[in-house]
């Protein structure tokens, strides 16, 4: 799966399948502090990603 | 997930609402939020404090969409932070042009002589970022925003709640009575009331409006962030709120309850002037004053 972490500018390339919410713990990042986008599409953390997918994951943080 | 009131995917999952749904859900939010707290009169021209950001551009677009027959103006306030403010500075020209608002932009440099990069790097202030911004931005947004109904801001859910605990944590309580949806006295000489249409709406809801709707804003972070006692304490809340919904939300509620009595025991009662600039101050010389002073 191609992960793209919009704050620091990351991209992975990771062997994964499983839930929104799955990948989020895996990669360490807060729910509540997140939105994960698929296909332009943002999703909920119960969606099953595939290990096709290309997901971007962007920060809700912003500002000062 | 599905749409609690209809079948689509929804695109939030508390509560769970599509993409259609869920504008609807946060423009009601923040309807209501002005209505019940009386936050903006029909007829008031409208100051909002723009950044470029999410939440700002979120406040300004629904400023423009719900009060149509009122003169809504973005005021910016360009604090001079390279690699950040330049690039949101864009973002908002970009969106005021498109969405035909005024926009008017002040800036440290001119006003205070000095950029806050500038300021920072000086080392002539013994005090964070961020408290030295927060000063100086409320000072020039008060001052540029005279004459106008009222200043809007785009503080969220999670501004509030972290303010409240950061007051609390303080032990600052008089500070504390300062907060709001709709904050400061309306009828003190040269003070433009500021209100907070967004109160009830979390930082991810407003991330979520921002990006459904395609505004074109960015989603970084001020350099200076992290050196702050309240992104500490963003990082604390949402640890908590992933484990407890609806802890923000509860913070901001039981403040509210208290909040009467606050102002009630902290309320200034005398609100005087700063001798040197003649804007709203709770001491003879404004806290603004007295940094400008130290950075010369």
């Amino acid at each position: 799966m191609q992960v793209f972490i919009e704050k620091t500018g990351e991209r992975k390339r990771i062997k994964f399948e499983g839930t929104v919410s799955r990948l989020l713990s895996l990669l360490k990042l807060n729910p509540e502090s997140v939105i994960v986008v698929k296909d332009d599409v943002v999703v909920t953390e119960d969606i099953v990603l595939s290990d096709k997918d290309s997901v971007k994951v962007l920060s809700v943080v912003s500002g000062g | 997930m599905k749409c609690k009131k209809c079948k689509e995917n929804a695109v939030i999952s508390s509560p769970h609402l599509c993409r259609k749904h869920f504008i609807e859900y946060f423009e009601k939010k923040v309807h209501d939020c002005i209505n019940k707290y009386g936050l903006i009169g029909r007829f008031d021209s409208i100051c909002v404090a723009s950044s470029g950001g999410k939440d700002s551009t979120a406040a300004l677009y629904l400023m423009k969409k719900f009060f149509p027959e009122s003169k809504v103006t973005a005021l910016v306030i360009d604090e001079g932070i390279k690699g950040y403010r330049d690039k949101t500075l864009i973002d908002l020209k970009r969106f005021c042009a498109k969405n035909k608002i005024n926009l008017n932009i002040i800036s440290f440099k001119k006003e205070f002589g000095k950029t806050l990069d500038e300021i920072i790097k000086s080392k002539k202030l013994k005090i964070k970022p961020c408290n030295i911004c927060g000063t100086m931005r409320r000072y020039l947004l008060n001052k540029y925003s005279r004459g106008y109904g009222c200043i809007v801001t785009g503080h969220n859910l999670d501004d509030e709640a972290q303010a409240i605990i950061m007051n609390l944590f303080r032990n600052q309580i008089d500070v504390l009575a300062r907060l709001g949806p709709k904050t400061g006295i309306s009828a003190q000489k040269n003070f433009t009331q500021r209100v907070k249409p967004l109160y009830f709406c979390s930082e991810k809801e407003s991330a979520i409006y921002a990006l459904l709707m395609g505004f074109d804003v960015s989603f970084n972070e001020c350099p200076y962030v992290v050196e702050s006692y309240r992104a500490d304490l963003r990082d604390l809340l949402n640890d908590y709120e992933s484990r407890h919904k609806g802890t923000k939300l509860n913070i901001v509620s039981s403040f509210l309850k208290m909040l009467p009595k606050l102002k009630a025991r902290y309320a200034n009662s005398s609100p005087i002037t700063c001798k040197v600039c003649g804007e709203p101050s709770s001491k003879d010389v404004c806290n603004a004053c007295t940094l400008v002073e130290k950075i010369r």
